[in-house]
């Protein structure tokens, strides 16, 4: 954009920035209060033992020393991966599967996208409820249905080695958002391409797994990525099931997600420095995780335009 | 050939409509569950039976007695406006700030919006607590909206698409009609794009209604509970572990959860739209 020369012209630009900036002055104010000065402070506080009524007192490095040595922290760790690792492929899995029937649903699709989508309405706490009652070894409606078909299905909200499976398969019943997000990617494949590889012979699967995918690549890698990162942080759910002041009348370690430990520290031990270095930890290990993802997506994703 | 082809799709589809049709039971089936559940004698609760086998409406008395119900759904009420509104409107001015005008830095500044919705919440979440801590607003529901008068990166990235859609002539010819800065936001900008106002208005009412963090971390007193902090108070109450009164449970994830099915079906092309949005240009 040119703008004639003409005299005035410094001070009619001066004029636009500062009504520009008045605009956007909301957001500078709650940069500056919300998000940087806490980035620094909870640097600051890393190095710290504090609990709220006392000073900070500095300790160095020693937060950071007692996460490699604080035996939760790994179990924390070791389940949250657990989880992430299983949870995020299956959910993005089924999520492309459901988008790809209601894209050939013809006129049902819309009731069918409506009925999938409406589960993500539910409040996590509700969801957190409906994971004890569903998911209840001795009278679940799930140990119900399996038990139709002639299967004995474990303990999942009490057994150890079946908690984690459990609030997966809990967590498929909210992936209406991400069918979303694929749905639209796919209503945006122009036909006449999918059209063309039947005519060269491709079959329905290959046209689906050859042109399509590749296709609406962009759309799974922001799942993939959106997903991630909620999944490293899940809290709401697990910590209304198995945490909190009346619960813990059975071993909840395997449901010691990493957010969950993080605000046990912070928030009922106000070990403030320990959880800010914990919080730290969190930060370097999703930038790590979206980082390799960008770089497979750079050889996976197609971005239409791009060199092929 | 191609009248096989067409039969073949044609049975295709309703394979595929018939597969949509056993999923959506099972997306529904739970809804249902609880809902029913809710309407059983505290014995057939976990009955699974569809129909309950006797009717009662005691759940929904119970509840009422034994937790400030009508407190919590008036304090979630409050936040949920508030934040909804707040977010919309400074989002909004944010983004008609980084959409229309251009000025020296403006790359940069909005590089940082950008950025910080990297950020995962955990790192901020503690020096955020110690801020309305020292100025004593912990144990009130001001730190579960207050925030929001800041705008929020998300809904200023998505209405910046929006008004950058707007074809500058409208401003232009506002402009020489003698609207100014604010008239121009405020009459011609914010009126073009109610779309993008109502899906943040919504995604943020959403988020206000269900959220249990912030809950937990600032509200002390039962009487200042939303109702998703008070549907965790009576979790760990009458759960497994204190007394074993799940319909109590049951009945109140009912009354926690029907507010967002209606808020859905009011706005249901609303977040459909956003939602596609969101993925399209992320």
């Amino acid at each position: 954009m040119t703008v004639a020369v003409r005299p005035g012209l410094r001070r009619a630009r001066r004029r636009t920035a500062r009504a520009a900036l008045l605009f956007i002055s909301p957001w500078i104010i709650g940069f500056g209060v919300f998000t940087l000065w806490p980035v620094l402070y909870s640097g600051y506080l890393s190095l710290t033992d504090y609990d709220v009524i006392n000073d900070p007192r500095y300790v160095g490095f020693d937060n950071y020393a007692q996460l490699f040595s604080d035996p939760k922290v790994a179990l924390a760790l070791g389940n949250t991966l657990f989880y992430t690792v299983l949870q995020v492929p299956i959910s993005v899995f089924v999520a492309l599967v459901l988008a790809v029937l209601l894209d050939h649903a013809g006129r049902a699709s819309g009731v069918f996208r409506t009925l999938v989508f409406l589960p993500k309405m539910t409040p996590p706490v509700a969801i957190g409820v409906l994971f004890l009652l569903l998911f209840n070894g001795s009278n679940g409606l799930i140990n119900g249905v399996l038990g139709v078909v002639g299967l004995d299905g474990p303990a999942w909200t009490t057994d150890p080695a079946w908690v984690k499976p459990g609030l997966i398969l809990m967590s498929l019943w909210t992936v209406g958002a991400s069918v979303i997000v694929l749905l639209a990617a796919l209503r945006g494949v122009p036909e006449d391409v999918r059209e063309a590889a039947r005519l060269d012979g491709a079959n329905g699967l290959q046209v689906a797994v050859r042109v399509t995918v590749p296709l609406i690549s962009p759309a799974l890698l922001f799942v993939l990525i959106i997903n991630t990162i909620a999944a490293v942080q899940t809290f709401d759910e697990v910590y209304t099931a198995f945490f909190g002041s009346g619960n813990s009348t059975y071993g909840n370690d395997a449901a010691l997600f990493y957010v969950i430990y993080l605000f046990q520290q912070a928030f009922e031990f106000l070990h403030m420095g320990y959880a800010s270095a914990l919080a730290w930890l969190l930060f370097v290990i999703i930038m790590a995780i979206t980082a390799v993802q960008f770089a497979l997506a750079r050889r996976f994703v197609y971005y239409e335009g791009d060199r092929a | 050939m191609s009248i096989t082809t067409r039969g073949r799709r044609r049975v295709g589809r309703m394979v595929i409509v018939i597969v949509l049709g056993l999923v959506s039971v099972v997306f529904l089936y739970p809804f249902i569950w609880l809902v029913s559940a809710s309407f059983k004698p505290r014995g057939d609760v976990f009955d699974n039976a569809l129909i309950p086998r006797t009717f009662t409406w005691d759940n929904y008395v119970a509840v009422w007695q034994e937790a400030p119900m009508a407190l919590w759904l008036a304090n979630t009420v409050l936040v949920t406006a508030l934040a909804a509104t707040t977010v919309t409107l400074s989002s909004a001015l944010v983004a008609w700030g980084f959409s229309y005008y251009r000025f020296r830095g403006r790359g940069l500044l909005f590089a940082f919006v950008l950025g910080s919705m990297m950020l995962p919440g955990a790192v901020t979440m503690i020096p955020t607590f110690l801020i309305w801590n020292s100025v004593g607003a912990v144990g009130t529901l001001v730190p579960l909206w207050a925030g929001n008068l800041f705008g929020s990166a998300f809904y200023i990235f998505l209405l910046r698409q929006f008004f950058l859609g707007v074809p500058r002539d409208y401003f232009d010819a506002a402009r020489i009609d003698g609207a100014g800065h604010l008239g121009l936001f405020w009459r011609i900008a914010l009126p073009l794009c109610k779309p993008a106002l109502v899906v943040t208005f919504l995604f943020e009412a959403q988020a206000a209604w269900t959220d249990l963090m912030r809950g937990l971390i600032y509200l002390r007193d039962s009487s200042t509970f939303t109702i998703p902090r008070g549907l965790k108070s009576l979790v760990d109450a009458y759960g497994f572990g204190g007394e074993w009164h799940w319909e109590i449970i049951v009945t109140a994830s009912v009354i926690t959860t029907v507010p967002m099915i209606v808020l859905f079906f009011l706005g249901q092309r609303h977040f459909v739209s956003g939602i596609s949005a969101s993925g399209l240009k992320g």
